[in-house]
């Protein structure tokens, strides 16, 4: 009796879990496999997995949009297309995990200032001159956009797939009301802000996300461009610390410390929607955003025609750059098995009909070139920005490092807003120093 | 009178314990030599062995071996190709005087803080809770079960409730402290600068005391209550009776609890990652969160695998001197639920 | 524990300070998933004044929260059970059994402990991806991939906890269960598990708990079809607004049911191993 309850006992003890396991691994799959599936190269019966961003105002909207998109292609094509959207917050882990893996989907979307870095990997196809004529050809595209595929002087392993840019926004009644003009220099735009902020009645001249690295590196590559400042140098070394990026910075900071015209509370932004909010429901004048803001404004309950928009201003006698380019590429994996359809896959979707169609929905500027943004009913609006996108932009450097210089110039930053947030003062040689920190952590990595 | 009593009681068990052992041996000589049971408790660990084999150990040593690599971006595709960096990812995580290995150490330092307070002050609720509960009344499951619910909720949902609340405008925190208290007159930052450390130690505390409640809860429960009656009838009072029936029988929990406890706030990276997104306030900077930044997310997955190990070793040895010192004090061989020291102690309250 | 009147006042304090600490963040996540989106977004109020359900409404379709709520309950429950079974047996055979390996085994487990999740990731991954190419088994994009990564998560501090309540459980009932014909599988059966009924819910309590709210491993090792809760919530977050109200309404609803669970098993921790079963 003794053997017969041990080897029962044991063999429950062991099967059970097993089964369990094999049933759990039977009934599920069907995952859908990460992999580029199916062998054949572009012909109808291919399937192509194709990760794509997160543009609309939730992953389920971006599907909404896409499918009947991906379907069209597929009518056209006979190639089906598997997607899936990826948030934010996981895009960048998938796409380590894929390339690590060598496994991972045909196409993807990438945040366009993440180009140079992707391409550092080696694990993305290069565009050449047989890929770009497979997809309408380079000269389609929107020059500055076009600059952003990749690092200059190889292949570029990106394409521009849809077009984002920074513009002031304002409050068209409280301009009125307190008699200005919308701002064309910095010193207006100062000026103009002190002159709406009342902190007595809570309401301040600027909200800024001063707690997101990203939007906060982002101001510091504009307001140092306006200076002719670069951040790195022709051989790849960084130049954080030279004069016009310390002052870029510092005049960028001193909206909230000197010209005293964000909340401190703005040091706890850690993201732009927070900025947009405060300003649909008006409780500041101005805002810095990328042309995508008008949905969350509008879902808000601000209409369109109580703001404007103008491009941000750089100060007297400066170069006039009001934005970096901004916007989302789209990239073949370079181990892909359908090369072809997803050449036809990108070429549709850098089609012009495409573009117009996702235009709207994902608020975005159109990178290709004689096209009118449709992002907006307004017209003005999409002329400024169509201006700003075309003539007053800079791509961000195009380096492998990119990305090392936007976490570590931009988290500096937040620690020197929370700083400032909390009583604190941060100098011009402050400033320097940190950027050096943020200098000397580039340079050790790379 | 009653100490002579519970004095013999102890030795009708000891008595009977003996008599058990040497049964014990009469049967051991007389059963055939017991192959099945030497391989039995192998037999036991095999399932979970595999699984730490393939989930934990087998990755932890390439965890390891690419701390030895300078895996970076331009290798991440082709490990094989990284040049191979001996110590260097080491010597630059170790360099204090240098920017990188500077944050390193002071995040090092933030984290034990931080997770000595949490490990402390949440065996310490969840001790007195557990201890409060112990006796029945009417409701105590439902107290039970909503002292539960942090610990139930999401982790991502329950630490970002207290970023809506720790907000300086718009959180409840202030409002209370500001407009309902009138405490103070200044909004205080809580999310950055000084405050975030208080706040990090609250959050973590928050989630985490309802796991050493339910932990220390069970093991409350397995102390027979006889004991207690026992105690009481010498005159001992609740206070004793925690020190030296309560606080004893639950050592072999406390032993393990405490050690985990220390070992998850300290390795702890969901907190400080979802409470202050992409803030990271010095105070908050907790090792692992640390580590994630100035690694990871930049791609250096040398230098973080690097970093990584030298935690992994302070850990080791702060747990290796843990388990030697706990060890120590344990070798009075007697099983934990009998506590051997306590006959001398009841024999000091009933004089007393 | 004699209820004088000293432990009386004891209990009040401890649980009406803990009580409020626990309940007023989940009366800010309660009162706030009743508000619309403005309200959440302006200066906090302890009532909403424009009471709404309609987070509890679009949480459904914001983001696919009841696939995932389901993925999520087959994925954790698969997992708990079985990391618990092969917790208990390898606890009782760390308790019970003097064995060659004991010391490594056990110091190895508690070491997977202290190294930081992240590390794991990428060579996780990879491994995962060499069994699907090698065996066709798969992994990422799977629940199997996910069930053993919780699983043996968990594994470690249950063996650890399940050995020091086993441990508290005198070696001398295993033996008189045994005296009485058993092996010492039958007295794990028969004896040890029920008196240490408690330790085993509170280590499946732990296990469950911890599958239930890992983020990082399920966000890169599930595709969109069998995405977990934790994830999932993650999306409220998007790209142009952060449905806060929705977020503490979708929070609350998938922990009701674990909730519901906990008052259901609690009822087991009942006093512990009968008195009198050695003496």
């Amino acid at each position: 009796m003794r053997l017969r309850s041990l080897s029962r006992f044991t063999v429950a003890a062991i099967t059970v879990p097993a089964i369990a396991l094999g049933a759990a691994a039977c009934s599920s799959s069907s995952g859908g496999s990460s992999s580029g599936s199916d062998t054949g190269s572009g012909g109808s019966g291919t399937t192509l997995t194709y990760w794509a961003s997160n543009q609309a105002p939730s992953l389920d909207k971006d599907k909404e949009v896409l499918t009947p998109v991906l379907a069209q292609f597929t009518q056209q094509t006979g190639i089906k297309v598997n997607l899936e959207v990826i948030g934010w917050n996981d895009l960048q882990t998938r796409i380590q995990t894929a390339i690590t893996s060598n496994s991972g989907p045909d196409v993807l979307n990438i945040g366009n200032t993440w180009a140079a870095s992707l391409q550092a990997t080696g694990a993305f196809m290069p565009y050449d001159s047989a890929a770009f004529t497979a997809i309408g050809g380079k000269e389609k595209f929107v020059k500055p956009a076009m600059d952003t595929g990749g690092a200059p002087g190889q292949d570029p392993t990106s394409v521009p797939y849809l077009g984002l840019a920074y513009g002031l926004y304002y409050n068209k009644q409280m301009l009125k009301d307190a008699g200005i003009q919308p701002p064309t220099t910095w010193e207006e735009m100062v000026a103009a802000a002190q002159k709406l902020t009342n902190t007595a009645k809570s309401t301040y001249g600027f909200a800024l996300a001063a707690g997101s690295y990203t939007e906060n590196v982002h101001f510091a590559f504009i307001n140092g461009s306006q200076n002719g400042g670069e951040w790195f140098d022709s051989a790849g070394k960084p130049t954080f610390t030279s004069d016009a990026n310390v002052q870029g910075v510092l005049r960028y900071l001193n909206l909230m410390q000197k010209d005293k015209v964000v909340n401190a509370s703005n040091a706890q932004y850690d993201n732009g929607t927070k900025a947009v909010n405060d300003f649909a429901t008006k409780k500041v004048a101005m805002i810095l955003n990328q042309n995508n803001a008008d949905n969350s404004i509008q879902s808000n309950g601000m209409k369109s025609d109580e703001y404007g928009v103008v491009p941000f201003p750089a100060p007297t006698g400066g170069q006039k750059i009001a934005t970096f380019i901004a916007g989302i590429n789209m990239s073949i994996f370079k181990n892909t098995k359908n090369k072809d359809a997803a050449l036809q896959f990108v070429k549709f979707m850098t089609s012009p009909e495409t573009q117009k169609t996702l235009g709207k929905p994902f608020s975005s500027l159109p990178v290709l070139k004689g096209e009118t943004p449709v992002f907006t009913d307004n017209p003005e609006e999409a002329k400024t920005f169509a201006d700003i996108y075309a003539n007053m932009s800079k791509p961000l450097p195009l380096v492998p490092g990119e990305d090392q210089f936007e976490s570590t110039v931009g988290k500096a930053m937040n620690t020197m807003f929370a700083k400032i947030a909390t009583g604190g003062t941060v100098s011009a040689d402050d400033v320097k120093a940190a950027l050096k920190d943020a200098q000397d952590q580039v340079a050790a990595a790379s | 009178m009653s100490a002579s009593a519970i004095r013999e009681d102890d030795q009708a068990t000891t008595a009977l314990r003996s008599k058990v052992t040497t049964t014990k041996k009469k049967k051991k000589a007389r059963r055939p030599s017991p192959r099945r049971s030497r391989w039995l408790p192998y037999l036991l660990l095999l399932p979970a062995v595999i699984m730490e084999l393939l989930i934990h150990i087998v990755p932890m040593l390439v965890g390891i071996w690419m701390s030895f690599i300078k895996l970076t971006k331009i290798y991440i595709a082709n490990w094989s190709a990284a040049p191979w960096a001996g110590f260097q990812n080491y010597a630059i995580a170790v360099d204090f005087d240098a920017s990188i290995g500077a944050a390193l150490l002071q995040s090092f330092f933030v984290t034990a803080a931080f997770s000595l307070l949490a490990l402390g002050i949440s065996w310490g609720l969840g001790m007195a809770a557990a201890v409060a509960l112990q006796q029945p009344f009417r409701g105590r499951g439902l107290v039970r079960t909503i002292f539960l619910v942090p610990y139930a909720l999401p982790a991502y949902a329950g630490i970002l409730t207290w970023n809506f609340m720790l907000q300086r405008d718009t959180g409840l925190v202030n409002h209370v402290l500001v407009d309902n208290l009138h405490l103070t007159g200044d909004r205080p930052f809580w999310l950055l600068g000084g405050n975030a450390f208080a706040s990090i130690v609250t959050v973590a505390v928050w989630r985490l005391w309802p796991f050493a409640f339910l932990s220390l809860m069970a093991g409350l429960q397995s102390i027979p209550s006889d004991l207690y009656e026992a105690a009481a009838v010498d005159g001992a009072g609740n206070l004793r009776q925690w020190r030296h029936i309560t606080l004893p029988s639950l050592r072999p929990v406390n032993l393990v609890l405490i050690l985990v406890l220390f070992l998850w706030t300290f390795n702890d990276f969901n907190t400080p990652y979802v409470l202050f997104g992409n803030g990271q306030p010095a105070g908050g900077d907790l090792i692992s969160f640390h580590i994630y930044n100035a690694s990871f997310l930049t791609w250096n997955f040398g230098i973080g695998s690097a970093m990584s190990v030298l935690l992994l070793l302070f850990l080791f040895v702060v747990t290796a001197a843990y388990l030697l010192i706990t060890r120590e004090r344990n070798t009075t061989p007697k099983a934990a639920s009998k506590p051997a020291p306590k006959a001398p102690a009841r024999t000091e309250d009933s004089h007393a | 524990m004699r209820n004088t009147t000293g432990f009386k006042v004891f209990r009040g304090v401890t649980l009406t300070l803990l009580g409020l600490f626990t309940l007023i963040p989940l009366y800010a996540m309660v009162s706030s998933s009743l508000k619309p989106l403005a309200d959440v977004q302006g200066t906090f109020t302890w009532w909403p004044t424009n009471l709404t359900i309609q987070p509890f409404i679009d949480m459904w379709s914001t983001v696919p929260l009841a696939r995932y709520f389901v993925n999520s309950l087959i994925i954790c429950t698969c997992a708990t059970v079985a990391s618990v079974i092969l917790a208990i047996i390898a606890a009782f055979a760390v308790s019970r059994f003097r064995f060659r390996g004991r010391g490594v085994f056990t110091t190895t487990v508690l070491s997977t402990q202290m190294f930081p999740g992240i590390l794991f990731l990428l060579p996780l991954f990879i491994i995962f991806v060499n069994i699907n190419s090698a065996t066709g088994i798969q992994l990422v994009g799977s629940y199997f991939g996910l069930i053993l990564t919780y699983l043996t998560f968990s594994l470690p501090f249950s063996v650890w906890m399940l050995v020091g309540y086993f441990d508290s459980i005198p070696k001398e009932l295993d033996e008189a269960a045994m005296v009485d014909g058993c092996g010492p599988l039958g007295a794990l059966w028969r004896v040890v598990l029920p008196a240490a009924r408690p330790g085993v819910i509170a280590v499946a309590i732990y296990s469950f708990m911890t599958a239930w709210g890992e983020v990082l491993f399920a966000s890169v090792m599930t595709t969109d079809e069998n995405r977990t809760l934790a994830v999932g919530l993650r999306q409220y977050s998007t790209y142009q607004n952060v449905y806060w109200n929705q977020i503490m309404a979708a929070s609350l609803v998938v922990s009701i049911p674990v909730v519901i669970g906990f008052l259901l098993v609690q009822r087991h921790f009942v006093a512990g191993m009968t008195a009198g079963a050695v003496k």
